[in-house]
């Protein structure tokens, strides 16, 4: 009766360890999913704002700008164009 | 004798006195043990939350307004974290050092910060909002008691005065006021969401409590609009009003397979970046929200009505000598008096005597059936805030001469975007669909108006009108097919018309040969000598419908030689 008592008392004791070692790992996963989610979150913002970046540098009217200014690029001229019939390919459409 | 039997010890007090020691004990234990039930059992709940108060928290998490991108994905507007700083003016001591670069940092007037945080009856005060992190950052590292900051969200949009009037604005709590911004609000808005966690001492969060409210961030918005096409048409758009001296113009462009709004441009206009620009008439979004009376625009609209009706054929001729017709007190004039004309040519060199008189053999309530079907005097739906219905009297009201003066788009005002819609008419074999400001994935059925033969007769008249011997030469392109009609208006001024203002106007679609986009251009007062549509708004419909079929890809549909400028005897200028 005492060994059994004993036996129950040592299980009950591993158990609370137990317990407390997962509880200690749960929250110290939790900390870390925590601190990934913050990460996400930072890096959606700043992906948010490297799109803005991105539009702002893209601007049709500076990247003609340059074109023309700097890299000193014109339409090509009428003459100069050459039309090629692809009949089998469907039609090119917007995205 | 032993020690504890001396007399010495021998009780000397009355027996009362330990009692009554016993007696304070018991009640002092009462009291402690009534005290502690009370708390454990009557009062716990005020002591369970001074307690979770000590370890959990409660986390504001803030909901992300949507982003708006153009068709291709890129962004048209992105809200991004921002500081605002604030003070409590009574917390606030400054030396006036600190004031000096408090104010060089915030690039405040030292006057107006000065007044600011005199102000100690109030508990709160903004000292500048939404301003970058950055400059965030060097006013913490200011030091200065009592000036806080706070995280805020700020609107930016790249494209600037191009797109202003289609993606509006946001005020500076982040709600829509105008434009895409305010017509999808619902969507686009976040909100803000909270939760309970526990806290450790290091302030990690170890787990969480509950969700109270949970946060969402708004909706992603994809528009219609290229914004390719949309800077091409606005940087067009705005050369044509600065040549001719305009007070201001629009441009729509239209896909004409599925309804998508490609590019809608207005002048004047504004850059939505600066909260400070973006009051008065230049917030407008005119081709919206504005209507005005069209001119000859709408006389294909008559025309097509009367083929369809089998009144009339192309090839029908109508008696317009002697270059006028009077009905009742009203005489309609034309600018070029002709003997005859044949319908075809009514369109070509844009009559209104000719479309006066075809409008005439036509009943009243079929005519405003069409101008109804096609959507003149209904709001174009787009989502828009403050759309134009425009103005299509009831027809049970028309007198004859109102009859035949619609026929050339007087009496009748419509704004540019239902104009462009209505012209998706030729475009698309006699069938229109809704347009639409977001992307479309797969078109809508379209809703039939006129038959495909009238739809092709007519678009061959469009045709022939921007030909040399039509009202806009001006408006052809290298290497398509292009048809349109020109529209010259008087403006309308304190109930009657201006004599020197005018509406010009071009609405256009090509390739001829199977339509793919509607160019609606309107110039408001041009006022450097010319006015005609032909002259004025075709110039913007060629050089933008060339650009935007190149930059869709659309293969040529004519042989690739460059256009000779029509000698200005063969340019016929139409009827105002």
């Amino acid at each position: 009766m005492t060994r059994l008592a004993l036996c129950l008392l040592g299980l009950l004791a591993a158990c609370a360890l137990g317990l407390v070692t997962s509880q200690h790992h749960a929250r110290k996963l939790f900390a870390e999913l925590e601190r990934e989610q913050a990460r996400a979150k930072t890096l959606e913002v700043e992906y948010g704002q490297l799109q803005l970046e991105q539009s702002t540098w893209a601007m049709h009217a500076r990247v003609e700008r340059l074109a023309r200014e700097r890299l000193r690029m014109r339409p090509p001229e009428p003459q100069r164009m050459q039309v090629i019939e692809t009949p089998a390919r469907p039609e090119v459409a917007s995205r | 004798m032993r020690f504890a039997d001396s007399p010495v010890l021998a009780p000397t007090f009355p027996p009362w006195r330990s009692r009554f020691v016993v007696g304070l004990l018991a009640i002092a234990f009462g009291t402690l043990v009534g005290r502690a039930l009370y708390l454990q059992g009557w009062n716990s709940d005020f002591l369970q939350a001074k307690g979770e108060s000590r370890y959990s928290h409660t986390l504001e998490i803030p909901g992300n307004r949507g982003r708006i991108f153009d068709r291709n994905g890129e962004a048209l507007a992105v809200s991004t974290p921002v500081k605002s700083i604030w003070a409590i003016p009574e917390d606030v001591a400054l030396s006036s050092r600190d004031l000096e670069r408090l104010a060089q940092v915030l690039e405040l007037p030292r006057e107006e910060l000065r007044r600011r945080l005199g102000d100690t009856a109030r508990d709160f005060v903004y000292l500048k909002r939404q301003v970058p992190p950055e400059t965030a950052d060097r006013v913490a590292a200011l030091r200065i008691a009592g000036v806080y900051q706070s995280k805020e969200y700020r609107r930016y949009y790249p494209a600037g005065e191009t797109m202003a009037h289609v993606l509006g604005f946001t005020d500076v709590d982040g709600a829509g006021q105008e434009g895409i911004e305010l017509a999808f609000e619902a969507g686009l808005a976040g909100r803000a969401g909270s939760r309970r966690v526990i806290k450790d001492r290091l302030g990690r969060i170890v787990e969480d409590m509950e969700g109270v409210r949970e946060a969402r961030d708004g909706a992603d918005v994809t528009l219609a609009l290229d914004s390719r096409i949309q800077n091409l048409a606005y940087v067009e758009l705005k050369r044509a009003v600065e040549a001719n001296r305009a007070k201001g113009g629009g441009i729509v462009v239209v896909d004409t397979a599925t309804g998508e709004v490609l590019a809608l441009a207005n002048l004047p206009s504004y850059n939505p970046n600066n909260s400070a620009r973006r009051v008065g008439g230049q917030v407008r979004n005119r081709a919206v929200t504005d209507a005005f009376e069209p001119g000859s625009t709408l006389k294909p609209f008559t025309v097509a009505l009367a083929l369809d009706t089998g009144r009339v054929s192309p090839y029908t001729t109508i008696q317009v000598s002697p270059g006028s017709l009077t009905i009742g007190s009203a005489t309609i004039r034309d600018a070029h008096p002709e003997k005859a004309l044949t319908v075809e040519q009514v369109i070509q060199k844009s009559s209104n005597v000719g479309a006066a008189k075809i409008a005439l053999g036509l009943a009243p309530e079929t005519m405003w059936g069409l101008f109804d079907g096609v959507g003149f005097g209904a709001a174009p739906r787009l989502g828009f805030p403050g759309e134009a219905v425009g103005k299509v009297r009831p027809y049970k009201t028309w007198r004859p001469v109102e009859q035949a003066t619609m026929s050339y788009g007087h009496g009748i005002a419509v704004s540019l975007v239902q104009l462009a819609r209505a012209y998706t008419l030729f475009a698309r074999d006699g069938d229109l669909v809704p347009l639409s400001l977001v992307r479309v994935d797969s078109p809508p059925p379209g809703k039939p108006v006129v038959s495909k033969q009238t739809a092709a007769l007519v678009r061959h008249m469009l045709e022939l009108a921007v030909l040399p011997g039509g009202t806009a030469p001006r408006a052809r392109i290298m290497g398509y097919r292009v048809a349109g009609k020109t529209g010259t208006a008087h403006k309308q001024e304190h109930g009657g018309y201006a004599a020197d203002k005018y509406h010009s106007s071009f609405v256009g679609l090509a390739p001829a040969s199977r339509p793919r986009l509607v160019i609606a251009v309107m110039i408001d007062e041009p006022s450097a000598g010319q006015y005609y549509g032909g002259a004025v708004a075709a110039p913007v419909f060629a050089q933008v419908m060339a650009g935007a079929l190149r930059i869709l890809g659309i293969a040529p549909d004519a042989p690739m030689k460059p256009i000779e400028i029509t000698p200005p005897a063969l340019e016929v200028r139409e009827s105002v």
